[in-house]
């Protein structure tokens, strides 16, 4: 099985230095990712699940253990992953599109072929007409939408998504889900998901990760064999999150 | 603007319900700013112009009345009419513009050479610790002497001629703008930095397409204060300097032969420069910045 995974998680640590003591945030964690799975990971504030996904995307290159995508080492970040923040962090700048297309700044494509990418991927998150709009002139959730165009406009084989839709009211945040899900079976590519929401962990993946803070540890990992696309109210989906909930609550010293 | 009108229009059409028109709470809130903009009337806004304009139409009936009834000494200050005569006479014979033209002439080098030089010192104090560690606080401490006490130095070291007044024209213009150009590089968001860094930018593509012009709205406000300054150190300069052609030197004219009309002439000229000056660099920076939420957007 760890063959043929993407991203290969081994033993890895990391700890931040805090007023002079070394604070241990992820304790030696392993995990594997299949190509073209959706793997959620779930946890209470302070688990270390922001600072895996930083590592993943190569932002932060000071950790102990091993991170290999497709057998190799992580070095620094890639145009083979994109990322999507919980804050949109549009340039205020510029455009929709310049905004998405900043990702195509170092991509050897032929102009056109950036052109169309740009333009598929407003397309696919439904922003359509809004092209020549500043960020400052949408809603929050038209923002979320540049940010995962952005993310993808490279087409990444992997997408790193971390809380992205954590500064949403309940109703976007849910429609974002969703379409989060028909972008992610259009595109046939990994997804990693960091987020605090059960819900939203269940609901998009196949997997569910659940770590445990202070340290960050593995505590249990879940499956989720329901098949995409997938109904909120299906009971196997509410079973599974009251499982996940469980779980994070018990383990919650607060 | 066109651009923004573009998006408010096709917002409103059936495309709408596809991008979350019923999921999120606020109804796209920003797309309507645009058109609430658009109401204000040409009446409206001109009427706040009109307002702008009651003080000095106060001043000028004080003036009037002042002067008509002998309430001042009539040596000391010239009939407003008189100063109109005087500028229709000077506009003539050709002295008025040929003094404008020379002062906006030292003004606009003086200014280009502090701005570029301005922009370069405080990007590099602004994108390199070391060198802010290096020049840092001499710049700081420099930048506390009053811009009118370098006079003396300057005199005695580049002669009171031309080349002075354009050094101290550029050195009034310097200080705003290397003060704000670090003040904005420095505040450039982190987490733009991280988005760019994850495609992968050079050092060099960050500071072009990150840091510069997340610093553009600051450089602009130092732009602006330098040009204010550019224009008063102008005057400055030509009035403290050896006398030549400028507006300094009308006004000098003017106080020799005790010309009241001729020194309020100059004082007028001088007022009308700057406000224009400060209105056409106002609205290049609404042109540029067009992208920033205007205090009048943020109150809506």
């Amino acid at each position: 099985m760890t063959e043929q995974a993407i991203i290969d998680i081994r033993q890895v640590s990391k700890r931040y230095k805090v007023s002079n003591e070394a604070l241990l945030v992820l304790d030696s964690l392993n995990l594997s990712v299949q190509p073209g799975e959706f793997l959620s990971i779930v946890g209470a504030s302070g688990c270390g699940k922001s600072t895996l996904l930083r590592l993943l995307t190569g932002l932060d290159a000071d950790y102990d253990g091993e991170i290999k995508i497709r057998g190799e080492r992580v070095v620094g970040t890639s145009l083979d992953r994109g990322i999507v923040f919980q804050e949109h962090r549009l340039f205020p700048w510029l455009t929709v599109k310049q905004n998405v297309g900043l990702g195509l700044q170092n991509s050897t494509w032929s102009q056109e072929k950036k052109q169309k990418a740009v333009d598929d991927h407003i397309a696919l998150v439904g922003l359509t007409g809004f092209e020549g709009a500043f960020p400052h002139q949408l809603s929050g959730g038209m923002a979320q939408r540049a940010a995962i165009a952005r993310g993808l406009v490279n087409q990444p084989s992997i997408l790193l998504l971390d809380e992205p839709f954590g500064a949403l009211d309940a109703l976007t945040r849910s429609r974002l889900q969703q379409e989060l899900q028909r972008i992610w079976q259009a595109e046939k590519i990994t997804m990693i998901l960091v987020t605090h929401d059960v819900d939203e962990a269940v609901y998009l993946g196949d997997r569910v990760v659940v770590l445990q803070p202070r340290p960050g540890r593995i505590r249990r990992i879940v499956d989720v064999d329901v098949a995409h696309p997938r109904d909120r109210a299906d009971p196997a989906l509410k079973a599974l999150t009251e499982e996940v909930r469980g779980e994070i609550v018990n383990v919650s010293p607060n | 603007m066109s651009e923004l009108l573009t998006v408010e229009a096709r917002g409103s059409s059936a495309r709408e319900p596809a991008v979350e028109a019923g999921g999120s709470s606020a109804r796209e809130p920003g797309v309507d700013k645009p058109a609430v903009l658009e109401t204000r009337t040409w009446w409206q806004r001109s009427l706040a112009t009109r307002r702008g304009l009651v003080v000095p139409g106060l001043v000028l009936v004080a003036w009037i009345v002042a002067t008509h009834y002998g309430l001042v000494n009539k040596h000391l200050v010239a009939k407003p009419e008189k100063v109109v005569t005087r500028a229709i006479e000077e506009l003539r014979n050709g002295g008025l513009l040929l003094n404008l033209f020379a002062s906006i002439k030292r003004d606009l080098i003086g200014f280009v050479i502090g701005a570029v030089a301005g922009v370069l010192f405080g990007g590099l104090l602004g994108v390199s610790r070391r060198s802010e560690r290096l020049f840092g606080p001499t710049f700081h401490a420099a930048k506390q002497v009053a811009m009118f006490a370098w006079i003396p130095l300057m005199s005695v070291w580049l002669g009171t001629g031309e080349v002075a007044k354009v050094v101290f024209i550029a050195v009034a213009a310097f200080y705003p703008i290397v003060v704000n150009t670090q003040e904005g590089i420095e505040s450039v968001a982190r987490e733009h930095i991280e988005v760019a860094r994850a495609f992968r930018y050079t050092r060099w593509q960050i500071v072009r397409k990150v840091v510069f012009p997340s610093a553009l709205p600051s450089i602009f406000a130092g732009v602006q204060t330098g040009l204010i300054y550019a224009w008063l150190g102008t005057i400055g300069a030509e009035y403290l300097l050896s006398p030549d052609l400028g507006i300094g030197n009308l006004m000098i004219e003017g106080r020799e032969s005790l010309q009241m009309d001729k020194v309020l002439l100059g004082v007028t000229v001088v007022g009308l420069v700057g406000a224009s000056i400060n209105l056409l660099a106002s609205r290049l920076e609404q042109y540029v910045l067009r992208w920033r939420v205007t205090a009048f957007e943020a109150r809506q």
